[in-house]
């Protein structure tokens, strides 16, 4: 039997991809910039007690693209239409990188749609510390290898990365990193409205995490995001050695974080 | 026919270990710029645009890029307008605009408008949609390209031939009070020309337009094939096109000796040429090019570039620098190799110079006296029947005074004959008839733009060099 299904809903006046897959209490994860990247050991082990919910972004994969949505704050505000819809709320919510962007932007409009929050390396909020890489001005290979701290010691990187890329393959990137482009492009993969309408999130337990040598997004950025989260209960956590792929790099132990703060 | 003059107006001081170790033209850093040595560059460029002139040719071409030595014409337009001061009667063309990384498409308006009356009609605007580092210098959103280029055109139509004040709110730009007070001498409006290097879009865009189409130096081949696509889109759209709709840019260089000649025209290679315009990843930002576009170049075995957007390319943007992960790296590759440290500069400069032959048998580069060049134009005239054709002064590090000597040989000796052979093929500019206004009969086949047994003569070009 699959782990997982892929079905197309129709939500907030469109088609949207949804993957699924998990048994118990839902849990809505917002993928990253370069789009659902499979099923990767991490959504194993969170399905064994919850029940993914992973929409493909508009403009990605088998969802059609929203002429409409034209900001990351319009996107997360499709979001909480579809989640209305789908009468998902309020529902945890693991955010990975752009997806953690998404969820800010979801919660800063209406804290209420979700139960608690993790965001992971989320850009969104401009580091005060180093600058949020380029993705867009750097090849998808450049790109891809900044994410990762050590590729030897991460053999699911390599798996999911590596090898000979199929013109299939790069056309999803490239589909991908335009639609990111589209709604991200300026300011440089930040909104910075974004720490001011984070002030107002209450009641919303939220665990930031993020790796220590982070190269896309300056870890710098972590204590932004809890400083803007200040009227909730949000507190970081950071991986040593590890880049921007927690959830690959330290997979078991951010399964168990995760895992635990959503207990 | 139409002849026009073209210079990218390059900064000729660059130090060239800069551009290969960059890899790119684009973003060398800007601390190797000499504003003295900027200062008289740009008044040559100007004394040699009227020098064209008073040699025979009928126009200036001037073009725009942002943030290279490649090119010093970063703000076009006020180059036109000195232009249109101190030049007598040739037409200025500019080839062109880069509407996307435009904010104010009224205030271009206003620009070349004044350009157009100061000039007394002389000025021929054209658009592009910006090489690809031109929305990253501009922080232009490549995923909005061809919208912004279409609605920024439209606007500065309307600006043009719309009676104002109106109100414009369009999806990207958005104005409350349109009344352009300076607006064209040529009416309804001055003529448009474009130019392209590969986008059958801008092609098919052209065509529907009625805007002739300017092939930047392509591959005959290929842009045969381009040309044939805008005949039919002009059939389907209710006119014949012919030579009215068509011009061609191409590369030359010119010496008094042949030998001298050989050894000036290596300039053109300099840095690597254009096929170092720019680096994979700011040659093709996410959503630059069409999904259907990107398709369509992976596909594509062979294509060339002028600013060396090219199927290999593209593919070096989808492998990239795949360090960790391990990537067969085409060995062939030099760039690669240089930035592996697998070769040195030097061996880098052989493998750039190596291909100089291979690029004049190719006809990426015409180099020669005028006794042996003009067979060569000769022959691609015959092919293309272009009613535009721009000679383009070799790029890179010539003396003042080679770039002189090959500016009046031109007008001595190629324009004139030149001018015979448009004459022998029937060639007739847009000048001398309106682009599309010749009507198509439907359900019947298009005229032929182009010569197939005139091509079968032509050289096949070696796709892997590029210039």
């Amino acid at each position: 039997m699959a782990e997982w299904t892929e079905e197309i809903a129709h939500v907030a006046g469109t088609d949207l991809a949804i993957v699924k897959g998990g048994q118990g209490k839902p849990l809505l994860i917002l993928h990253e910039e370069l789009g659902h990247p499979g099923w990767m050991s991490y959504h194993q082990a969170l399905a064994q007690d919850h029940t993914l919910v992973i929409p493909i972004q508009p403009g990605m994969g088998r969802s059609p693209k929203v002429e409409q949505i034209r900001t990351v704050h319009e996107l997360g505000l499709f979001y909480l239409w579809t989640l209305r819809e789908l009468n998902l709320g309020p529902i945890d919510v693991l955010g990975i990188s752009f997806g953690g962007w998404i969820a800010a932007e979801m919660a800063s409009a209406d804290s209420k749609a979700f139960r608690k929050m993790v965001l992971v390396a989320p850009p969104g909020i401009k580091p005060p510390d180093g600058d949020i890489m380029d993705i867009f001005a750097v090849t998808i290979g450049t790109q891809l290898n900044a994410t990762i701290y050590d590729a030897e010691a991460t053999p699911e990187f390599r798996k999911l990365y590596g090898g000979e890329r199929t013109p299939e393959q790069f056309e999803a990137f490239e589909e991908a990193r335009t639609e990111t482009a589209r709604i991200a492009w300026d300011p440089i993969l930040h909104n910075p409205s974004l720490p001011y309408f984070l002030q107002g999130v209450r009641g919303l337990p939220t665990r930031i995490i993020w790796g220590r040598e982070d190269a896309v997004v300056p870890v710098s950025a972590a204590e932004a995001y809890r400083q803007a989260l200040a009227n909730t209960d949000a507190k970081v956590t950071i991986f040593e050695h590890c880049g921007h792929r927690p959830e690959i790099e330290k997979g078991p132990e951010f399964v168990k974080l995760v895992r635990e703060f959503l207990a | 026919m139409h002849l026009m003059y073209f210079t990218e107006r390059p900064y000729r001081d660059v130090p060239e270990e800069e551009v290969i170790r960059n890899r790119s033209f684009f973003g060398v850093p800007n601390r190797f710029y000499d504003p003295e040595v900027g200062a008289r560059l740009y008044n040559e460029y100007l004394d040699e645009a009227c020098y064209a002139e008073e040699v025979g040719f009928d126009g200036i071409m001037l073009n725009e890029h942002h943030g290279t030595p490649f090119c010093m014409g970063a703000v076009m337009n006020i180059e036109a307008a000195i232009l249109a001061r101190i030049t007598k009667k040739a037409r200025i063309v500019l080839l062109g605009n880069p509407l996307p990384v435009v904010k104010n498409p009224v205030r271009l308006a206003e620009e070349l408008a004044e350009i157009d009356l100061i000039s007394k009609g002389r000025l021929v605007p054209g658009w592009v949609r910006g090489a690809g580092s031109e929305q990253i210098f501009n922080q232009a959103n490549p995923a909005y390209n061809r919208e912004y280029f279409n609605e920024a055109h439209d606007l500065v139509i309307a600006c043009w031939t719309r009676p104002g004040p109106f109100r414009w709110e369009g999806k990207h730009f958005n104005f409350r009070y349109v009344n352009p007070w300076v607006l064209p001498y040529q009416k309804p409006r001055p003529p448009i020309w474009i130019p392209g290097v590969i986008s059958a879009e801008t092609v098919i865009w052209c065509a529907k337009h009625r805007y002739p189409y300017v092939g930047l130096g392509t591959a005959l081949q290929s842009t045969v094939e381009l040309w044939n696509l805008y005949g039919q889109t002009a059939a389907e759209e209710g006119y014949q096109a012919g030579t009215e709709n068509f011009g061609y840019l191409q590369q030359i260089h010119l010496a008094e000796t042949e030998e001298q000649a050989q050894e000036q025209g290596k300039a053109a290679l300099f840095g690597g040429g254009a096929a170092n315009f720019s680096r994979p990843e700011w040659t093709l930002p996410p959503g630059y090019n069409s999904k259907e576009a990107t398709r369509r170049l992976a596909r594509q075995a062979t294509d060339y570039g002028f600013l060396g957007i090219t199927s290999e390319k593209l593919k070096e943007s989808q492998s990239g620098e795949v360090r960790h992960i391990g990537l067969p790296r085409d060995k062939k590759d030099t760039r690669a190799r240089l930035r592996s440290g697998q070769i040195s500069l030097e061996e880098a400069k052989r493998k750039i110079y190596g291909n100089y032959q291979k690029a004049q048998d190719g006809l990426q580069i015409v180099i020669g006296t005028p006794k042996t060049v003009i067979p060569k134009l000769k022959l691609i005239m015959e092919v293309l029947r272009p009613g535009i054709l721009g000679l383009f002064q070799a790029q890179g590090p010539l003396t003042t005074e080679q770039r002189m000597t090959s500016v009046r040989l031109m007008g001595q000796e190629v324009l004139p004959a030149m001018r015979d052979i448009a004459r022998g093929l029937g060639i007739v500019d847009p000048f001398e008839r309106e682009p599309g206004s010749r009507p198509h009969t439907s359900g019947t086949s298009y005229e032929p733009l182009v010569d197939l047994d005139a091509l079968k003569r032509a050289p096949t070009r070696d796709e892997s060099v590029r210039v």
